[in-house]
């Protein structure tokens, strides 16, 4: 075994070695060789060994080994040893390991020793690694301490009563007294430590924070007198007497005085001669100020010492230091709710600090800006804050963008300032917005309705620039495909109007949709997009018929559902096809936390199911289908009357695609005639029609209606059904058994079936009823399904 | 109360460790290594503040020793440079004209001495003078035994010759021009 080497010599040899694998080959044989000497008797150089696994320790490597040495060299009587042993016990021991119980013996004598710097020890370590069991155990002890006639000693106590407080909460009445004298002190050290204890006490203990009230005079004296006495070099710091004192009792007062009249007079005078005369020049003035600032601010002051607070931060922002403008803007981002008038003064101040060099004073500026907004300075700040988003760290940007939205929508002063604002921010940031940027967006253009024109133009030159940032392309494509018509028809009042022809904004839509760059949501919007203006153009419906049939064999199975039902439009229901790509009526803002929720009747219960689906599928066409489910239910001709919660379904799920084109539009449509639907059984008044919800290449989901047309009501109805053996059936619950009379109601179920061998499907039906106190059981075949309704 | 104060150096090797709550060792490293990335990507004549998580992180730069500690909410950060400038001028009495190969050798005196000037978080003596008569008396109470010989090339607690060791600056000095902050 190698002897071992002084710590200094082991430092020296493993800072030599020049590779990390040397590194390790040397600390590893120092550890063998420590742990060697562990093992051994006492030999005088366990403390050597000890502060070298330290050493070893803070480089990274594991030391765990070393624990129980500490344990020993603390019980020791020589003193190096116990001071090494304590350190590794710092380091090493914390409170979640076992070992740390076993010094609460040592610390329990050591805390009687003879002599003061072992008793310093013993309270430091446990000041800074005491576990709550060792606190309460030892409390008492650091009582005595507390009432010790040794400064030095009574410092130490001090703040190792802090730590026990923080860590048993409960013991603070124990150390309440003796907190109180201790505030008579002259030594700086212990009254530091006092101001500390005390600030704990009261900020975990309401009954104790009022005892201390009475304590306020006391220390508006001790203030008093640092900041009146002359120069004292061992306290003095840039000419400020014990700035760190000063700060502390600075803090207790603005507890104390929080919320209380009386406490908050005793200390204005203080405060005001704080804040005059102490000298700003250098940090430590800087700090004393500046907690003198919090203070007023957050106790019950006078308003002209408010004022005061606020200039001296308002001094603070202009100051050259770093370091001081962002603790200004810091205070006055606290204060901005409060005093906003204050600070609104500073503000041109404020904006300059966003060109700063600095990110953290950026961050800073940002934010205050931000909470700086009103409808006054909404046009200035905004160009202000457009201007640092072209040049602002990118970890900025997201809050940034967002920031601007909510101040944009708050103090607006025209929608066509809201909407170039946030044009602006798409075409600068669009990567970094949020996701309901763009349904709210599109739902802000849909109410400007005399702007259609004017933002058509803009987002269609926007898109022909670059089609990069998907939020902006959404928007743009919904646009065109929705206004397209006034886009090509070449005038505009509010802007120079782009001449374009049908073929240029078909080729635009086009490179969207091809694109790698465009999400499949944007591609989606695209295709939608071309598909609406095949009824706003004229010439070349007949490319926009084969862009969708192309896509009808995308991979994507989104754009291919698209493609395919529009795809359908066009060949079987071209008749429809006015009506369903009309424009859009304004969209009403609501409340994202409406989603798919309430239904707005019994009767459209089981439609719902289905109908959400549909929706999710096609956003874009949901009104045909909520029109034809209404119709089919209430029987009657004129539109039915939109239901809230069916028009607030859609803003959900859906947000990342089709945004906001969904609900309230009933209004405008034309009713569409109803699906087709067959009756597949009628006798005794009873009439059981079947129709096809939809139909997929593996299944289909079919309702089953059935009406009495009789005098009295049918009870009982029971509707069963059986398929082919490869048919899965799944029977939803009805909506009632009894049929009302004279056709006044009916009862639904809706069937799913589903198909995977694709065999032709076929069902049959039996219909069980209680009509006149007959029952009647039927049972009918279905060979052939109707098309379905879309 | 202070969470913690590292020193590391331009290159991110740990000089100095103190936590003053309790934190497993890998949340310790963890620490470590996120503060010494922040810390150094810093530019030269930045902000010395930072946000951390829920603490506020308080870094300066002396020679070539980054003195880096983190706050809680309610602490003073202005006071803060001061109590770190405070603990450098403790450093500098006791070893006479401090630079970063003292921290290294002498670590747990730098402990040591750290430990009379914070307890707990908080600042325990205030007085500039009371720490270094603390440590002498503490000094003389450590038994005689026979020092370790010095080793050649490296210094004792005497002045380090510039001329010797040139990357290691004396840290004092540069006090007075770095990062454009003025001192007495």
């Amino acid at each position: 075994m190698s002897p071992s080497v002084r710590l200094q010599e082991m430092i020296r040899v493993i800072r030599g070695a020049r590779t990390q694998g040397e590194e390790r080959g040397v600390i590893q044989r120092e550890c063998a060789a420590i742990r060697a000497q562990f093992r051994q008797a006492d030999n005088g150089t366990r403390s050597h060994n000890l502060a070298k696994l330290l050493y070893v320790h803070m480089l990274g490597y594991p030391a765990h080994f070393g624990q129980m040495e500490c344990v020993r060299l603390i019980a020791s009587p020589r003193y190096n040893e116990k001071r090494v042993g304590y350190l590794g016990a710092m380091m090493l021991l914390d409170e979640k390991q076992d070992a740390s119980l076993l010094i609460t013996n040592s610390i329990k004598n050591d805390l009687s020793h003879s002599s003061q710097y072992v008793q310093s020890l013993a309270l430091c370590t446990l000041g800074c690694m005491g576990s709550a069991e060792m606190c309460r155990d030892l409390a008492p002890e650091i009582d005595r301490l507390l009432r010790a006639s040794n400064s030095y000693i009574k410092k130490k106590a001090a703040l190792c009563a802090v730590h026990i407080v923080r860590k048993v909460p409960e013991l603070g009445e124990l150390f309440t007294p003796a907190s109180r004298s201790l505030l008579s002190e002259k030594n700086h050290g212990v009254l530091h430590g006092a101001v500390v204890l005390i600030t704990e006490l009261c900020e975990r203990n309401p009954e104790t924070l009022e005892q201390f009230r009475k304590a306020v005079p006391e220390l508006v004296q001790i203030m008093k007198g640092l900041v009146m006495s002359g120069y004292s070099p061992e306290h003095n710091v840039a000419g400020i007497s014990d700035p760190f004192l000063q700060v502390r009792i600075l803090r207790l007062l603005r507890i104390l005085g929080r919320n209380n009249e009386t406490a908050s007079d005793a200390v204005n005078d203080l405060l005001a001669q704080v804040a005059t005369n102490t000298d700003s020049s250098k940090t430590a003035g800087s700090a004393v100020l500046y907690e003198t600032v919090l203070t007023v601010m957050d106790i019950k002051s006078e308003s002209g010492l408010r004022v005061l607070a606020v200039n001296i931060l308002g001094r603070f922002l202009l100051n050259n230091d770093r370091n001081i403008r962002y603790i200004s803007m810091t205070s006055l981002q606290k204060i901005v709710q409060t005093d906003h008038n204050a600070v609104q003064r500073h503000r041109g101040t404020i904006v300059d600090c966003l060109k700063d060099q600095d990110a953290s004073v950026k961050r800073r500026a940002l934010e205050l800006s931000l909470a700086l907004v009103s409808a006054v300075n909404i046009r200035s700040l905004m160009k202000e804050l457009l201007l640092f988003l072209s040049s602002c760290p990118p970890e900025l940007r997201a809050h940034t963008t967002s920031g601007i939205f909510n101040a944009a929508e708050r103090y607006a002063p025209s929608q066509r300032w809201h909407i170039d604002t946030i044009l602006h921010v798409l075409t600068t940031a669009g990567g970094d917005v949020r996701d309901e940027t763009v349904p709210n967006l599109i739902q802000l253009i849909t109410t400007a309705t005399e702007l259609h024109c004017y933002t058509v133009h803009k987002l269609y030159r926007a898109l022909i620039a670059d089609i990069s940032v998907q939020s902006l392309v959404q928007v743009a494509c919904w646009c065109i495909g929705e206004y397209g018509d006034l886009l090509l028809r070449g005038e505009c009042e509010e802007t120079e109007p782009v001449q374009v022809a049908e073929d240029d904004v078909l080729d635009a839509l086009e490179t969207v949709l091809q694109s790698h760059m465009s999400s499949p949501a944007t591609r989606g919007f695209a295709l939608t997009a071309t598909m609406k203006l095949s009824t706003r153009i004229t010439h070349n419906v007949d490319r926009i018929r084969s862009i969708v049939s192309i896509y009808g064999s995308c991979i994507d199975v989104e754009l291919q559902q698209r493609a395919v039902e529009y795809n359908a439009l066009f060949k079987k229901y071209d008749h429809m096809r006015a009506a369903v790509l009309e424009r859009m009526p304004v969209i009403d803002k609501s409340s994202p936390g409406h989603t798919n929720g309430e239904s707005a009747g019994g009767s459209i219960k089981e439609m719902e199911p289905t109908k959400r689906t549909q929706e999710v599928v096609l956003p874009q066409e949901p009104a045909n289908q909520v029109c034809d489910l209404l119709d089919l239910l209430g029987g009657s001709g004129e539109p039915p009357q939109p239901s809230p919660a069916l028009s607030t379904t859609m803003l959900g799920p859906v947000s990342s695609t089709a945004g906001g084109d969904l609900l309230d539009l009933l209004g405008g449509l034309d009713v569409t005639p109803v699906p087709p639907s067959v009756i597949v059984y009628e006798k005794n008044g009873v009439t059981l029609k079947l129709q096809t919800d939809r139909q997929t290449d593996t299944g289909m989901t079919i309702t089953l209606t059935a009406t009495n047309s009789t005098d009295r009501e049918i009870t009982s109805l029971t509707l069963q059904a059986a398929v082919p053996k490869s048919v899965q059936l799944q029977m939803k619950a009805p909506s009632g058994d009894v049929i009302p009379a004279h056709g006044l109601g009916q009862v639904t179920q809706t069937v799913l079936l589903n198909n995977p061998n694709k065999v032709s499907l076929k069902m049959r039906v039996r219909v069980c009823y209680t009509s006149q106190d007959f029952v009647c059981q039927d049972t009918v075949q279905i060979d052939s399904f109707p098309s379905p309704a879309w | 109360m202070l969470r913690f104060l590292l020193l590391f150096s331009r290159q991110g090797k740990l000089r100095l460790q103190k936590w003053f709550t309790p934190v497993t060792e890998r949340e310790k490293k963890k620490v470590i290594r996120e503060m010494t990335l922040m810390v150094l990507a810093r530019p030269p004549r930045s902000c010395n503040f930072l946000h951390w998580r829920d603490l506020k992180i308080v870094y300066k730069r002396y020679a070539s020793l980054y003195f880096c500690c983190g706050l809680e909410d309610q602490d003073n950060e202005l006071l803060t440079l001061e109590v770190l400038h405070r603990y450098v001028e403790l450093l500098d009495k006791y070893f006479g004209n401090v630079c970063e190969l003292d921290i290294i050798f002498n670590f747990e005196k730098a402990y040591f001495i750290l430990d009379e000037f914070l307890m707990g978080g908080e600042i325990l003596e205030t007085s500039k003078t009371a720490v270094g008569i603390a440590m002498e008396e503490a000094e003389t109470l450590q038994e005689v035994t026979p020092p370790p010989p010095p080793p050649p090339l490296t210094h004792t607690h005497g002045h380090l010759s510039l001329t010797h060791l040139p990357k290691y600056v004396n840290m004092f000095s540069v006090l007075f021009t770095d990062n454009g902050g003025v001192y007495e």
